[in-house]
């Protein structure tokens, strides 16, 4: 479980993260989504330990987890696939896989868990003779390699096609099976809010609700207006709303 | 006998745990120390001056040569020449290099001049590495020369690699190609240190469709200094490549001067050159997948100097 307690964090006088708190419970998938600079990447970031904030605490399963570098934070379980995977000139895609976590006869299965070939792929450099789509694969097989207590991926769409998006899910699920594992999940794609049991919207810097999918879908409005009664800005119509 | 610290040398320049197999020449203090030639490969000292002629029979297939050298006396300047004969349509690989375990306060050094003569169609593989310890404080020098003349369809790789413990050394490797020459350099570098490192590589593309490729990368650290000077020329319809990227890290120099000359209308040449420092999204990378700084370092490092 991930709590975020008020979480601000400012950059070149701008309020980047205004105050942000969130519950995130064991084997559930969160998907943050909401426009561009509105604060979700920094959120991911800070999770990390990449960005630290100015204010707030972070508690991982209760452990203040707060002034913790990246490295003790990964030991602990907190994994991040980044949204512009660094490649790496003289390192294979195994050996990356491998330095994840990964023994090497699951190497294969996590590639075609992420639509690769892992003949294709094994002994391939992770360098610039890879594709985006290609890198951004990788990147989530290196986040999937490890046994995580919460996974982050920002925006993992730019590298999945249809077929793959399928294995995906089914992945995230074999996640929450073995490991209980929250999935993170930063995203504007409709599939991929379709795999969420929570949305979060982001906008300027705040977190302006937290509800299931069905809400945020428009599935779950039949009478009057729920979001609303869900909205961070606590608005008591459709006009005051973001929606 | 080789001593425990002659192996350990060995075993860094040359891969090798003893004596090797095939035919091999181990030079130590500038007196040989050990010898064995083949059916095919023959090794022979030379009589006008200091060094050997390794001659290696035409179509002589999958066998190797060892010449490695060690230097283990401080105060030791060896100077060295070695002639390669390899034989037409021969594939075989030469493994080179030289340790200096220098405890001693005076200078050792090594410079070894090596020309092959790579005839035509003939295939070789020639690594050369470079190793350089113990606590004296006197330099540990290595000069290598190495001019290769590849004939027509002939086909040359050449791995040049030294990672730290060399105080000082000037490379210079002069090639030329003949028809349908092929050339593959691959150059690894890393210096620490007060180190220094000049490294010179010229080839001569004479020949219609010679080609040329190299691949140089380097880490310069502390106060470690390196210049590297490319010529690439073409003479004829022939396509060369030259590629080089350096790490810099702390309070390192590293200066790279390509030149590419085309004589042909028809010679096609690029050169790319690039100096950074280690980007912080790889660093970022490997911590989060539970790497220390140092090990992240370490590991990028590493794969780069592959």
């Amino acid at each position: 479980m991930l709590k975020l307690n008020d979480i601000r964090l400012s950059a070149g006088g701008a309020q980047i993260l205004d105050g942000v708190s969130l519950l995130m419970e064991d084997k559930k998938i969160y998907v943050i989504t909401g426009p561009n600079g509105s604060g979700k990447s920094s959120l991911a970031r800070v999770i990390m330990g990449i960005q630290s904030p100015d204010s707030g605490s972070i508690l991982l399963d209760g452990q203040d987890i707060t002034t913790m570098g990246i490295t003790e934070r990964a030991k602990l379980g907190i994994g991040y696939a980044f949204q512009h995977p660094p490649r790496f000139k003289g390192i294979k895609v195994r050996e990356l896989i491998e330095l994840a976590g990964a023994e090497s006869k699951s190497v294969c299965d996590l590639l075609y868990s992420v639509g690769l070939c892992s003949k294709d792929y094994l002994e391939r450099d992770v360098d610039g003779t890879l594709s985006g789509g290609e890198i951004k694969r990788i990147e989530i097989a290196s986040v999937l390699a490890r046994n995580l207590k919460v996974a982050v991926f920002d925006e993992p769409e730019a590298g999945i096609d249809l077929w793959s998006f399928q294995k995906l899910a089914e992945t995230f699920n074999a996640m929450h099976e073995r490991f209980n594992t929250t999935i993170v999940i930063i995203s504007h794609q409709e599939r991929i809010l379709d795999l969420a049991d929570e949305i979060l919207l982001m906008s300027g810097g705040r977190l302006h609700r937290q509800v299931s999918k069905d809400v945020i879908m428009g599935r779950g409005i039949v009478d009057g207006c729920e979001c609303s009664a869900n909205c961070g800005k606590v608005g008591v119509g459709n006009a005051e709303c973001d929606r | 006998m080789l001593s425990a610290i002659d192996k350990l040398l060995l075993e860094q320049i040359a891969g090798l745990h003893d004596v090797p197999q095939g035919a091999y020449n181990i030079r130590k203090n500038g007196e040989a120390a050990g010898r064995a030639t083949s059916v095919n490969i023959d090794i022979a000292s030379k009589t006008d001056k200091p060094g050997i002629n390794v001659t290696v029979k035409p179509g002589t297939k999958n066998e190797s040569v060892h010449i490695p050298v060690i230097v283990t006396s401080s105060g030791l300047n060896d100077l060295v020449y070695n002639t390669f004969e390899i034989g037409e349509g021969a594939d075989v690989m030469i493994v080179a290099g030289c340790g200096i375990h220098n405890s001693g306060k005076d200078k050792s050094q090594h410079d070894g001049i090596h020309e092959f003569y790579v005839r035509r169609g003939a295939r070789i593989r020639y690594v050369e590495k470079h190793y350089g310890e113990g606590n004296g404080t006197g330099g540990k020098i290595l000069n290598p020369k190495t001019i290769l003349y590849v004939e027509d369809d002939a086909t040359v790789e050449l791995e040049l690699v030294q990672i730290r413990g060399v105080d000082s050394t000037k490379r210079d490797t002069e090639v030329t190609l003949a028809d349908r020459a092929k050339l593959v350099v691959t150059e690894r570098l890393l210096t620490d240190g007060n180190e220094e490192a000049f490294s010179n590589i010229s080839i001569d593309m004479k020949g219609a469709g010679a080609s040329a490729q190299v691949i140089s990368r380097s880490v310069a650290r502390g106060s470690s200094k390196q210049d590297f000077a490319f010529d690439l020329i073409g003479r004829n319809a022939c396509r060369g490549h030259i590629q080089c990227d350096a790490i810099i890290m702390d309070n390192a120099v590293v200066i790279s001067t390509p030149r590419i000359s085309a004589r042909h209308q028809d010679a096609q040449l690029i050169h790319e050159a690039a100096i950074g420092r280690l980007e912080s999204q790889q660093l970022l990378k490997l911590q989060s997948l539970g790497l220390t700084v140092q090990q992240a370092e370490d590991t990028i490092l590493k794969g780069f100097l592959k």
